[in-house]
This record gives C-alpha cells, sequence and structure tokens, in this order.
C-alpha cells in the first residue's frame, strides 16, 4: 500500500535507517560514558564504541581510522579543511582553487578566507556541470595550496573525475580536498585510488543520524595537518575540542558499514527507478535533465519543465510527494538555484526544475505514483501557461510584444 | 479561508482560464511580464462597446500559486464591470481577498498591471484615448465628495 507522502528528497536529507537507530540506542542509556574519560568502565566503554565507529566510517572510504576526525557534520568538515589548511599552509601560499557550483558550506568559507587575504578561483563548469580540466590546471600557481571539488554535486548529481582532478593537483605538489558528502556511501569512494588528501561528509546524508559527520586528513604521503577551529579538551588529536557524540558516532558507523555492504546493489535497483522517472516525464515535450547524464549518482534527477514556474508545480503535490525545486519565489526577484544557472540555465529554466532524491526506502509503486502525480500538474499548469501557448503556436519567444503597464 | 486555502482553491479550480480573439476589436489583451519571464500574466477583456461593459474576461499565468490565484480571482471581478471601473482595481484589493503576505504582494501588481493594459488595448484599437492611474484617481475623488 501507498503511503503519503511521498519522499524523494533524499539529497537533502535521508531517514535513518532503523538498524542503525537500534545500535545508537544503549549509548544513549546504559552505555553513556564519556569517551575520554579514561579511569572507568562507562569510558572504556564509551571509547571502544568510537573506536570501532572510526573503523568502520573509515573503511567505507578506504581510510586509516586515525585518519578521521569527527564533527558536526559536512558543513563543519568543510570550514575546518580549509580554514584549517589556509591557516597551516600560509606560509606555502594563501590561494585555493573551487568551483562555482560548491555547496554553501565550501562558497562561503572560501568568501569568508577571501577576508583573511586568500585568493580563491572558482572555476566555472560547462553546460553538464563539469570543470574544464585544463583551466584547473592553468590556474594553479606557485602560491596555489589546495583545490576543493566536490565529488558529486548536490543538485544535480553530476560526479566529477576526482581522479584526474587530484593528478593535477599533485603534480603541483598542491593538496587536493574534495566534499565527499553526496558520494559517500552511495557510490564507491577510495581515498588512495582517487587521491583525495582531505574529505568531508555527514552521516545524515546516509542514513544516520543528523549532526555528525567527519574529515577526512591523510596522514602519510603527505601528512596533511589542518588547525584546529575549535579549541579545548584536545579532542581527536587536537583537531576537534568537544565531547565526543557517541550515540551520534555509533550510528555514522553503522550507516557507514550497512551502506559498505548494500551500496552496490542498491545503486543499481536505485539506478532503475530513477531511469524510469526520468524517461516518463522525458515524455513531457520541453523537458530536459540537467547534468550530465552518463556520469551521476544512480539516485538523483534533475529536471526542467519548460514554460512552468517551479513553486507552482511543486504546489501541485508537494502536499503527497516531497522534492526541491530550483526556485523560490517569496521576493520580488526570487533567487535561481546557482548551481543551475552556473550551467547556463536561464532564470526561467532554473526556476522550471525539480531535484527528485531517490533513496534506499523508495519503492517503485513511489515512483509510479510521482511520474503521474508530476505529468498531471505539469499538462494543467502547461494549460493555463501563456508562454506555453505562444510556443505551441509558434510564436518567437525573444520577440514577443509585452503591453507596457 | 486562510491564505493557503484560497491560492490552493484557484490552484485547483482556475476561474476563466483561457484565451479570446486577440484580433477581435471588442476584445482587449494585457501581457505583462517581470524579469526574463519569472512571472508572466496575461488577462484579456471582452467589452459590449454599446453598454461599454466588460462581457468576459480570461487569463493566463506563467508564475507561482498566488500569481495564478490573482489572476483567476481578478477575472472574476472583471465581469459585468465598466471598463473604467475595472481600471480602479487596485493590486491591494486582491491581496486583500486572498489574504496575500507581504512577500506574494508582487504577483498581484502584475495582474493589476495587466488589467489597465488590457483595456488600454482595447481603447487603443478603438481610436480612445488611453485612461491613466492619475486621472481617473482625481476623478474618483471629485465624485466622492
Ligand atoms: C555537498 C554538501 N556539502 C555539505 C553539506 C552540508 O552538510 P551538513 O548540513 O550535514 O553539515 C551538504 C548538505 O546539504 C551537501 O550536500
Amino acid at each position: 500500500m501507498l503511503k503519503l507522502p511521498v519522499y524523494l528528497d533524499n539529497n537533502a536529507t535521508t531517514p535513518c535507517d532503523p538498524r542503525v537507530v537500534e545500535t545508537m540506542l544503549p549509548f544513549f542509556t546504559e552505555t553513556f560514558g564519556n569517551a575520554s574519560s579514561r579511569n572507568h568502565a562507562f569510558g572504556w566503554a564509551a571509547e571502544a564504541a568510537v573506536d570501532l565507529a572510526r573503523e568502520q566510517v573509515a573503511a567505507l572510504i578506504g581510510a586509516d581510522p586515525k585518519e578521521i576526525i569527527f564533527t558536526s557534520g559536512a558543513t563543519e568538515a568543510d570550514n575546518l579543511a580549509l580554514k584549517g589548511v589556509f591557516e597551516m599552509y600560509i606560509d606555502k601560499g594563501n590561494h585555493i582553487i573551487t568551483t562555482e557550483i560548491e555547496h554553501k558550506a565550501i562558497l562561503d568559507t572560501c568568501k569568508h578566507l577571501e577576508k583573511q587575504g586568500a585568493e580563491i578561483t572558482y572555476l566555472k563548469v560547462n553546460s553538464e556541470g563539469l570543470p574544464d580540466l585544463k583551466e584547473l590546471e592553468a590556474a594553479i600557481t606557485p602560491k596555489t595550496i589546495m583545490v576543493a571539488i566536490m565529488y558529486a554535486n548536490n543538485e544535480i548529481g553530476v560526479i566529477n573525475p576526482i581522479k584526474e582532478i587530484s593528478a593535477i593537483a599533485k603534480r603541483h605538489g598542491v593538496l587536493m580536498m574534495s566534499d565527499i558528502t553526496q558520494a559517500a556511501g552511495k557510490i564507491p569512494v577510495d581515498v588512495d585510488r582517487d587521491g583525495i588528501d582531505l574529505a568531508a561528509f555527514s552521516a545524515h546524508k546516509l542514513y544516520g543520524p543528523k549532526g555528525i559527520g567527519a574529515l577526512y586528513v591523510r596522514r602519510k604521503s603527505p601528512r596533511v595537518k589542518v588547525t584546529a577551529q575549535l579549541d579545548g579538551g584536545g579532542h581527536e588529536r587536537g583537531m576537534r575540542s568537544g565531547t565526543l557524540n557517541v550515540p551520534g558516532i555509533v550510528g555514522f558507523g553503522k550507516a557507514c558499514e550497512i551502506s559498505l555492504g548494500e551500496m552496490e546493489e542498491e545503486g543499481k535497483r536505485l539506478a532503475v527507478l530513477r531511469d524510469k522517472l526520468e524517461n516518463a516525464l522525458l515524455q513531457l515535450e520541453e523537458s530536459a535533465v540537467n547534468g550530465f547524464r552518463a556520469q551521476r549518482l544512480p539516485h538523483v534527477s534533475n529536471i526542467s519543465f519548460r514554460y512552468i514556474e517551479g513553486e507552482a508545480l511543486l504546489m501541485g503535490f508537494n502536499k503527497n510527494i516531497a522534492v526541491s525545486s530550483g526556485s523560490a519565489c517569496t521576493s520580488a526577484s526570487p533567487e535561481p538555484s546557482y548551481v543551475l544557472t552556473s550551467l547556463g540555465l536561464g532564470d526561467d529554466l532554473a526556476h522550471s526544475s525539480i531535484r527528485f532524491g531517490l533513496g534506499r526506502f523508495t519503492t517503485e509503486e513511489e515512483i509510479d505514483y510521482a511520474i503521474k502525480a508530476v505529468t498531471e500538474t505539469v499538462n494543467k499548469l502547461r494549460e493555463i501557461s501563456p508562454l506555453w501557448e505562444m510556443f505551441k503556436e509558434g510564436a518567437d519567444m525573444s520577440s514577443i510584444e509585452w503591453s507596457r503597464p | 479561508m486562510d491564505y493557503a486555502a484560497k491560492v490552493m482553491d484557484h490552484y485547483n479550480n482556475p476561474r476563466n482560464a483561457g484565451k479570446l480573439d486577440i484580433a477581435s476589436l471588442n476584445v482587449g489583451t494585457g501581457l505583462i511580464h517581470v524579469s526574463e519571464y519569472i512571472e508572466v500574466v496575461r488577462i484579456q477583456i471582452e467589452i459590449n462597446p454599446a453598454k461599454n461593459i466588460i462581457t468576459d474576461a480570461r487569463f493566463k499565468t506563467f508564475g507561482c500559486g498566488s500569481a495564478i490565484a490573482a489572476a483567476s480571482l481578478t477575472t472574476e471581478w472583471l465581469k459585468g464591470k465598466t471598463p473604467e471601473d475595472a481600471f480602479k482595481i487596485n493590486n491591494m484589493d486582491i491581496v486583500e481577498a486572498l489574504s496575500l503576505p507581504p512577500s506574494k504582494i508582487h504577483c498581484t501588481i502584475l495582474v493589476e498591471d495587466a488589467v489597465k493594459a488590457a483595456i488600454n488595448d482595447y481603447r487603443h484599437k478603438n481610436g480612445l484615448e488611453a485612461l491613466q492611474e492619475e486621472a481617473l484617481e482625481s476623478n474618483y475623488e471629485l465624485e466622492g465628495m
């Protein structure tokens, strides 16, 4: 039986896997100790649980447990990576290269660093959402200390060629940082194979709890160091003070263990459902996928429906289907998604786009429901859209005669 | 009904969505947009010249739910009015009727402008001078005195 509403916003967050919750529960009540209490059993039990979780988290990305620093999430990990590297390597240089379509946790941290004297290059992306690697290499200067490019984009799901990007960074002796939040647990990420020196991610995007995440910091060849951004008791080898969130860490570990085991099969299943959804919605005229289709996370689809507006589109079904749109018409000048406009979409198309994010608990029945609901709404809104009418009548959209108020 | 319910009602059952013959002398068309098509409203009116009454009104909207509801509601108001009275429809009347929040006021300005443009399109087609907002307002005040 179909249960409404249907959740198709798994890039924003995922539900906790019940197996994760079950693993976490004892750590609230029985095994509640402070993991740094060295002289009693409560502390030892908590420490042992954290050690196991650290191994599970490290295993997901092919890292050593000592290379995992627990944080409150990907935002904090992104901040720690950028600010920590900038401060630590200031004698070497002040230049960081990133892209225009990173998450705000990267972009706004870069903006902050610019005020501290950093120079940031924001690489443009092409219409498929990929940066030009020649441009990347050309941007590297003797002052460059780090390249920070996300593994997979949160709005369009496009996967960057991280191996090739890190090879360029390596060739020039520059650190490679990647925000792997959307990729971790969904597609294989391996810090050695991919040449990543720092990686940020969050538990709640991979069926773990909110408020916990990690920064991977390479310890060997090269040994990477970051300055702490939180001062205090010197937890996490001095890089992140604060009493460890033991239940969260335990849940994060379990979530990583489950993802590592089930990712391949889950990815295949979701790709089939995603393709079914996508192909059905592409049957609608003037609809198009945003981002490079051949190189995408298996569970993401971002589609524009020309000649209708995104918020109106959502209104048609958002009581029953949870998705995210590239539009928010809340002020006189609504801001379209900066990711979609970077791909070269006009404001109109950026506003008419929807991100579908499938997940572990998505069923085929739900996808069938979504296809029907979205199709009906698109058709209905086009029925009352003046732009659709002009398009169907073959009007030249660039020379419409507007009334003068 | 609250804002959401009123907007939803028009969204689900738009009144007078559609098109009138743009070439007809009795039809006036107003097509208004803001910055690069993010919002487009078209209001059309059909006028019985002998009686000077709006006999039909249609809309089409590209925009958010509030913009759709604002245009839909306004077409209901237009029918039976004289063009001169219709010209006095103020966007804040629509805001009030739909209980729109301040963030949605801009949607109603577009509709008001489209109504005025439709009326003046009709007048232009029929060799009449365009109505001016200021002139009408002062007339209105005089009448009221
Ligand atoms: C790519 C990316 N980076 C960072 C974040 C921030 O994660 P969190 O809110 O868990 O700190 C997100 C989540 O929205 C994301 O998608």
